[in-house]
């Protein structure tokens, strides 16, 4: 089976977990949220969502708490980066067992 | 004591004058570099045809990647990517989990591989197995965690007795001249010694 | 010496070899590495050059074209789309007959956005009045720029040292740098003809009318198309200057061979695959292979592609019952460009002598797509039972 039917002609891609292949096997290190810093959280309401906003892999739900699926978050740090409080932080990939691992 | 055996050396014949290595890593892991010294220790032992292409393409940090390697006693003009390897090296066990890396490897091929599990955990029915735990080796020769480049040649050096370890020992010497030459020579000598093979 | 290096490092080795003044890049995969390392040999002071850090390729070329004027041996590189947006500074060049040499590692263009290996870039600078040179592996590339600089100075004509991206670029094997001495021996400082020069002003390919004029001294001088026909008149004349180019180098370095084609088990063959780049290494494997199968076969690497070599090309294939030519680029709406040329030579040098071979286009490894030697094999065996196609036959499509 080829490419014949595909239903565009030229390269095309949309947003979503998963475009860019399992990106969650790259990370060296992953975010952890800290909700007693995060403003949604902290105010029980819709607010901030910077990290939603930048995560490049769409990873990121914006729900209260934000939700980072690990199955597709690459760890580039780029939520832990933006987020205005700081409520983000990346920890070292080898601090999780590899229990933690198979749970993902 | 564990068996240190060692396992047959590869020979170039006529029929096969190529032997072909892939190495499977994660963008940072320095896999390139451990093949460039091979390839460069490969090149000093008489082997004219050297060639190491690294995966094409982007390069990202932590995301699995592949090195092809291959020698042969005349030049080569097939630069093409390894479809069927002689030999794998493995440097992060974890990838078994995540990558094909058996893909096309000839029965009968060597799988060499850095992982903190005991070599009886493992069963590849049509494969040989070399393993030492690098990644320990490695700090225990006091490199920085996860450097395990060079321990990985000296692991390779006992599994297939290819090329010889003070060639090897020098490359490595030579390629990390600013970066701690004794103790990335000195981790891929423990490996050497601790390296588990049979087949 | 000889070093295990990547292609772009034996391409900044025979760039510091020549004791180029004057650097001017824009970096995009995959020539990066190439100006890395050119930048780390003048940060070091290794090299006694200009590094000239610009916000784009235009601007790099623009650079090289000013230096160039003022008397400097100069050199840039780039890929694909780099090479694209070069492309008003690549006539400029040119036209202003400015012996610039330029790497230009071979990638694909967009769109789609896509950076790995083909060779639509160069092949699209085809008519710009440079040179184009062709490599097949790391010794041809360092041997290549410093071929490139006596030439391109000899006649005053820019060119374009071609390389593939990634498969050569990015790979790594050995090969024998030459010593100092000897490329100082074969490479003399930069003389140009004319250099800008404070003490004279002038102005430089200012409009220039359709007709001739007087100029100030009172002397006939050229319109625009009397510049553009002297191009191509030395742009067929270099021709012979390359030849003498290779017999020198050839003298100095001990290696070298036909300046225009590569041919391989070519002689007794009755079918030749014909090509510009690395695939024609990767070509000769197919072609043992099917000698092994009592199938008379040969391969012959095109090392220059402008000026076309046209009667060398047609002496070799004359005679033969098939030419099979493998092409990483196409002009769209017809076939490979390479095809096209090569038709056009047998024609003129063979039509009418009964001795003019079937010729077959095949498109290949467009994007990077793998190219397997088992494609290979099977396409060259297929091509030489039968023409299989008036059309260009694409191999390795998925469609
Ligand atoms: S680290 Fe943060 S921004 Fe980056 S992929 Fe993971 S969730 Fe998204
Ligand atoms: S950016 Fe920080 S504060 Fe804002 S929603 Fe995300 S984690 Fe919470």
């Amino acid at each position: 089976m080829g490419t014949r039917n595909y239903r565009r002609k030229t390269s095309h891609s949309e947003h979503g977990p998963g475009d860019g292949g399992r990106t969650g096997s790259w990370r060296v290190e992953r975010p952890v949220l800290n909700t007693s810093l995060c403003i949604p959280c902290k105010r029980n309401a819709e607010a901030c969502f910077m990290c939603w906003l930048f995560c490049p892999e769409v990873v990121i739900s914006r729900t209260i708490p934000p939700a980072i699926d690990l199955e597709y978050c690459k760890g580039c740090g780029i939520c832990a980066e933006e987020c205005p409080t700081k409520a983000i932080t990346m920890v070292d990939e080898a601090d999780f067992t590899d229990e933690d691992k198979d749970k993902e | 004591m564990r068996d240190h055996k060692k396992l047959k050396a590869f020979e170039l014949t006529d029929e096969k004058d190529f032997i072909e290595i892939r190495w499977h890593g994660r963008g940072g892991q320095g896999a390139i570099t451990a093949a460039k010294i091979v390839a460069s220790a490969a090149f000093v032992s008489g082997y004219l045809g050297v060639v190491m292409a690294p995966t094409f393409g982007t390069e990202r940090r932590g995301a699995p990647v592949m090195t092809s390697l291959k020698i042969s006693r005349r030049k080569i003009y097939d630069l093409s990517p390894i479809e069927k390897p002689d030999i794998i090296v493995v440097l992060d066990h974890l990838l078994l989990a995540e990558a094909d890396v058996t893909c096309g490897l000839k029965p009968g091929g060597i799988i060499v591989l850095n992982t903190p599990k005991a070599f009886e955990s493992y069963n590849f029915k049509d494969y040989r197995l070399a393993t030492a735990d690098i990644t320990a080796i490695s700090v225990e020769a006091g490199l920085p965690h996860g450097m395990v480049n060079a321990g990985i040649i000296g692991t390779l050096a006992r599994a297939t007795n290819l090329l010889g370890m003070d060639i090897l020992i020098q490359g490595i010497e030579e390629e990390f001249r600013t970066r701690n030459p004794e103790k990335n020579s000195l981790a891929a000598k423990i490996a050497f010694e601790r390296t588990v093979a049979r087949g | 010496m000889h070093i295990i290096e990547n292609g772009n490092v034996a391409a900044a080795l025979g760039v510091l070899l020549c004791r180029v003044n004057v650097i001017a890049a824009y970096p995009i995969t995959p020539q990066t590495p190439l100006t890395e390392r050119l930048s780390e040999y003048v940060e070091s002071g290794e090299m006694q050059a200009e590094y000239i850090p610009v916000e784009s390729e235009h601007s790099a070329l623009a650079v090289c074209i000013a230096a160039s004027s003022a008397g400097a041996r100069t050199f840039t590189a780039t890929s694909a789309n780099g090479l694209l947006y070069m492309h008003e500074q690549v006539q400029w060049a040119a036209g202003a007959r400015l012996p610039i040499v330029m790497c230009v590692v071979n990638r694909a263009v967009g769109a789609p956005w896509n950076v790995w290996n083909d060779q639509q870039d160069s092949i699209s600078q085809r008519d710009t009045g440079w040179i184009q040179m062709y490599c097949s592996d790391h010794q041809q590339i360092i041997d290549a720029v410093i071929k490139a600089y006596w030439l391109a100075e000899k006649v005053s004509i820019p060119i374009m040292v071609c390389y593939d991206g990634y498969i050569l670029s990015h790979t790594y094997m050995p090969f024998d740098v030459p010593d100092q001495e000897k490329v100082d021996a074969f490479l003399s400082p930069f003389r140009p003809d004319y250099a800008l020069n404070p003490d004279q002003p002038a102005n430089l390919n200012t409009v220039t009318l359709p007709d001739v004029r007087m100029d100030v001294r009172g002397e006939l001088a050229h319109g625009y198309m009397e510049i553009r026909y002297l191009l191509q008149e030395e742009m067929r004349t270099s021709l012979t200057v390359a030849a003498e180019a290779e017999k020198r180098f050839a003298d100095i370095f001990g290696r070298g061979g036909d300046p225009y084609i590569e041919p391989y088990l070519c002689a007794d063959a009755q079918y030749i695959a014909v090509g510009l780049g690395s695939l024609t290494y990767q070509l000769r494997v197919s072609v043992d292979v099917l000698r092994k199968e009592g199938i008379k076969v040969g391969v012959m690497g095109v090392r220059f592609y402008r000026p076309f070599p046209d009667e060398a090309l047609a002496e070799a294939l004359k005679g033969k019952k098939g030419v099979i030519v493998f092409e990483k680029a196409l002009s769209y709406g017809y076939e490979g460009a390479l095809v096209s040329d090569l038709k056009s030579a047998l024609y003129d040098h063979l039509a009418g002598t009964g001795v003019m071979p079937m010729v077959q286009n095949i498109i290949l490894g467009i994007g990077g797509r793998d190219i397997r030697t088992e494609d290979l094999t099977q396409a060259l065996r297929a091509a030489a039972k039968s023409r299989v196609s008036r059309q260009p036959v694409w191999i390795g499509l998925k469609l």
